[in-house]
């Protein structure tokens, strides 16, 4: 293919057809009437296909008998109260933090690292972690890097500690791992939901055989998409064919990026340097090997074998029963409402998030919240 | 920021002068009636870090700034501006001198003038480098109104939106991203006042300028104040390439981000394409685009229409941050 | 990035390559990509490290795979409103409208 020809076709995928959308999103009306339930409910699992279904709105295209649930998939939302907390005590104790900007307005038990942030504790935004060792060899004073997000973050993380970072950085880890929570999901007794839309950066790193087993499992078919907002319509559309047809098996739509056995090296390393254990999401309380811990021969380098974090200072403040009446698990699994928890629009409101749905702008709850209900924008015309 | 300033600042001052727009409106300034015109009055501190940033710095900031507010509330002809400034010790000579310049520089792309001002030194460490304050005064036969949109109207906008905020953004959290992102502080009034003589006496009826919180932060507050909703199409708001493109890399939405050398108008339909094409005639509004239209329902909603769907446009949270996820 | 979109490689000095993204440009780092990469390839990017390179091949493929998609999903509601055409005349029921 000619380079102008490339760029031309890539510029297609990036563009966006917003024509090729409506038809697909006609398809998706189409078959959600041929599967005949009321509701169909499918989940995604990827922070990115939240962001991208929030962004462009697709919301609004999807037929009202399609219930397509924001899953734990925004590392953000899932990542619990007492791992902010440890980053907050440290920050608190006047030891440089460097973090992604979008846990910084997340709260822990009491505050948000923007929170003490403001009252004079060393914050540093950083884009990648990259930024977070550089930041390291300029100073001598210890830094520590709060690392967030999924296996596909993770592998960043894992690819500075393997080439021999300075001797004051070390790393705070709450990375997490999804495969486990797909089958939490799919194991509650109730769960209505009968396809996952699977994350397609995640995949990238892992491939897609590793949802074979879990297909296997418990008969719930997996689709793996992309982000741009053609590949969640044309991922959905062959998630409900599949579901119609009541095939049992694993579908890669994106097949740019993702390869059965996916990337190698990045598994390598990433297995390499950590490992999984089992650990609370929030609003989902146990998964696991769900969280991602540094292994032993990484001790050095590990935040919490360097220093003594005491959070229970911060516990004082606490109103723990809150955490309990949280039922996103629930939620998530299309089996609750946001309408039937107690927390919600009381307690639980966007700027005082108790669980993850109310924290990502595509949770369940935060958009009930927004909308007053079900979203329902599809007749709003300008004049 | 708005209901710490009604809860705190505006109480006990909400007594409106007679026919005039004062603080309980909480509009870009403040119009008094003198005579069988209004004067306009508009006062802003200036605290920004990087102190100079690409396109900009302080200096052309605080003039321009205050300058805008003037011709937001439809004074165009600045009559004077004051110009106080608190130093920290120690601070660059050189450096005031570069802000001095930009000062002047600006005022004269505005046709202003510096009248008074004051001068105070703080010492080291009690504040950081230098914050700016200016008072506009300006003059105007109609006062312009950030409420006044009704079911119908259309949503102008001068030009590409979220360049300051970016530029701004990149340089503060070194994020290391090479491209021209260049702030747009500009001093608009003579932009403004081409747009109001082409709009008539009753072409544009609102007009705010979307500085902190961008594009979203600006119309949530007009919808919700004229008692509209607002349906914006996303396609159809102007944004250069680059800042597209830094938006998607860190995660930001361009509409989250302020602007400081842009305008919205509210214009009446009839009067829309007037209005368009004489901002497209000056250097400062040849991106000018008509971007959305207010409805009756939603009221104080912004919803926008990506091309793909339709969607709440959210107000932004706080300051901007960029995102991996 | 957050989407996934993809950058080209502009220039590449051992393990770090400088990448375009449509009008910006960043320093993007090789260590976790699987397969070697060189100046003109696309590559996904994910908090500054290249996670997979994109190859050429893919991109028009995944354009073909859209249109294959619809044309799918034509076909099957020809064949759903055969269906129902049929089951509407063998009883009283409304067919596919």
């Amino acid at each position: 293919m000619l380079p102008g020809q490339l760029d031309e076709a890539v510029k297609q995928l990036k563009f966006r057809d917003p024509g090729k959308a409506r038809e697909l999103a006609g398809a998706l009306s189409r078959l959600t009437q041929q599967i005949g339930r009321s509701p169909v409910s499918v989940m995604h699992v990827c922070g990115s296909h939240e962001q991208a279904i929030a962004k462009f709105g697709l919301r609004s295209t999807f037929p009202r008998d399609l219930n397509v649930i924001m899953g734990p998939g925004c590392p953000v939302c899932i990542t619990d109260t007492p791992e902010i907390d440890e980053a907050v005590v440290l920050a608190g104790q006047g030891i440089h933090v460097a973090t992604y900007g979008d846990m910084v307005r997340v709260r822990g038990t009491v505050k948000s690292l923007g929170d003490v942030q403001a009252e004079g504790a060393k914050i540093h935004v950083v884009y990648s972690v990259v930024q977070a060792v550089e930041l390291a060899r300029q100073m001598t004073e210890e830094l520590v890097f709060f690392a967030s997000g999924f296996e596909t973050t993770a592998v960043a993380t894992a690819a500075v500690i393997l080439k021999d970072p300075p001797n004051n950085f070390s790393v705070l880890s709450a990375h997490k791992y999804i495969p486990p929570v797909m089958e939490i999901v799919a194991e509650m007794p109730e769960t209505k939901v009968e396809g996952f839309l699977a994350a397609g950066h995640a995949a990238t790193i892992t491939g897609w055989e590793i949802f074979e087993p879990f297909v296997e499992r418990h008969g719930i078919p997996v689709v793996v998409a992309g982000f741009e907002p053609l590949d969640i319509l044309s991922g959905l559309v062959k998630l409900l064919e599949v579901i119609r047809d009541g095939q049992k098996r694993v579908v890669n739509m994106f097949p740019r990026c993702v390869t059965r056995a996916g990337n190698l090296m990045a598994q390598e390393q990433l297995w390499k340097v950590f490992r999984p254990v089992g650990g609370r999401w929030r609003g989902i309380a146990h998964v696991p090997n769900g969280n991602l811990r540094l292994r032993d021969e990484w001790s050095h380098l590990d935040t919490r074998k360097r220093f003594r974090i005491d959070v229970s200072t911060l516990w004082d403040y606490a109103p723990p029963a809150l955490v309990q009446d949280c039922i996103c698990g629930d939620i998530m699994a299309g089996i609750s409402s946001p309408t039937q928890c107690k927390l919600f629009g009381g307690d639980c409101v966007p700027e005082t998030p108790v669980g993850a749905c109310m924290v990502s702008s595509e949770g369940t709850c935060k958009i009930w919240y927004q909308y007053g209900g079900h979203p329902d924008l599809r007749g709003v015309a300008a004049c | 920021m708005r209901s710490l300033i009604q809860q705190v600042f505006a109480v006990g001052f909400s007594a409106a002068p007679i026919d005039g727009i004062g603080l309980s409106a909480m509009d870009d300034g403040a119009a008094l009636p003198l005579g069988d015109q209004w004067l306009v009055i508009t006062t802003d501190s200036h605290v920004i870090q990087p102190i100079f940033f690409p396109g900009g710095d302080i200096g052309r900031l605080a003039v321009a700034g205050t300058v805008n507010d003037l011709a937001m509330m439809g004074a165009t002809e600045v009559l004077a501006l004051t110009n106080a400034i608190i130093i920290e010790e120690g601070f660059s000579r050189a450096d005031l001198e570069r802000i001095q310049r930009s000062i002047q520089e600006t005022c004269r792309e505005a046709g202003a003038t510096v009248v008074t001002g004051d001068t105070k030194v703080m010492g080291k460490g009690e504040l950081d480098g230098v914050v700016l304050n200016t008072t506009g005064v300006g003059l105007t036969k109609r006062p312009v109104p950030d409420n006044g949109l009704r079911p119908g109207d259309r949503i102008l906008v001068t030009g590409t939106m979220g360049d300051h905020g970016l530029a701004i953004m990149a340089s503060r959290h070194r994020l290391e991203l090479d491209g021209d992102l260049r702030s747009d502080v500009a001093p608009l009034n003579q932009l403004i006042r081409i747009a109001l003589e082409a709009g008539g006496e009753h072409g544009v009826v609102a007009m705010k300028d979307p500085t902190r919180g961008g594009l979203a932060s600006a119309l949530h507050e007009m919808a919700e104040k004229s008692g509209v909703g607002i349906v914006l199409e996303e396609l159809k708001v102007p944004t250069s390439p680059v800042v597209r493109a830094a938006g998607e890399l860190l995660g930001i939405d361009p509409l989250h981000i302020a602007n400081e050398g842009k305008a919205i108008l509210g214009v009446r339909p009839d009067s829309a394409d007037r209005v368009l094409a004489a901002l497209r005639e000056h250097p400062l509004g040849l991106r000018a685009e008509i971007i959305g239209s207010c409805i009756p329902d939603h009221q104080g909603s912004v919803i926008l229409d990506t091309g793909f769907g339709k969607r709440l446009l959210s107000e932004p949270e706080g300051e901007p941050l960029p995102r991996i996820c | 990035m957050c989407l996934g979109v993809p950058g080209r490689v502009i220039a590449i000095e051992g393990l770090l390559a400088t990448v375009d993204f449509w009008g910006v440009r960043r320093q993007i780092r090789l260590d976790i990509v699987d397969e070697p990469v060189v100046p003109g390839d696309y590559i996904l990017n994910h908090v500054g490290f290249a996670i997979r390179r994109i190859p050429q091949e893919e991109i028009t493929e995944t354009l073909a795979l859209y249109e294959q998609l619809l044309k799918e999903a034509g076909d099957d509601i020809m064949a759903a409103d055969v269906r129902g055409e049929i089951q509407a005349a063998g009883s009283a029921a409304p067919g596919e409208g």
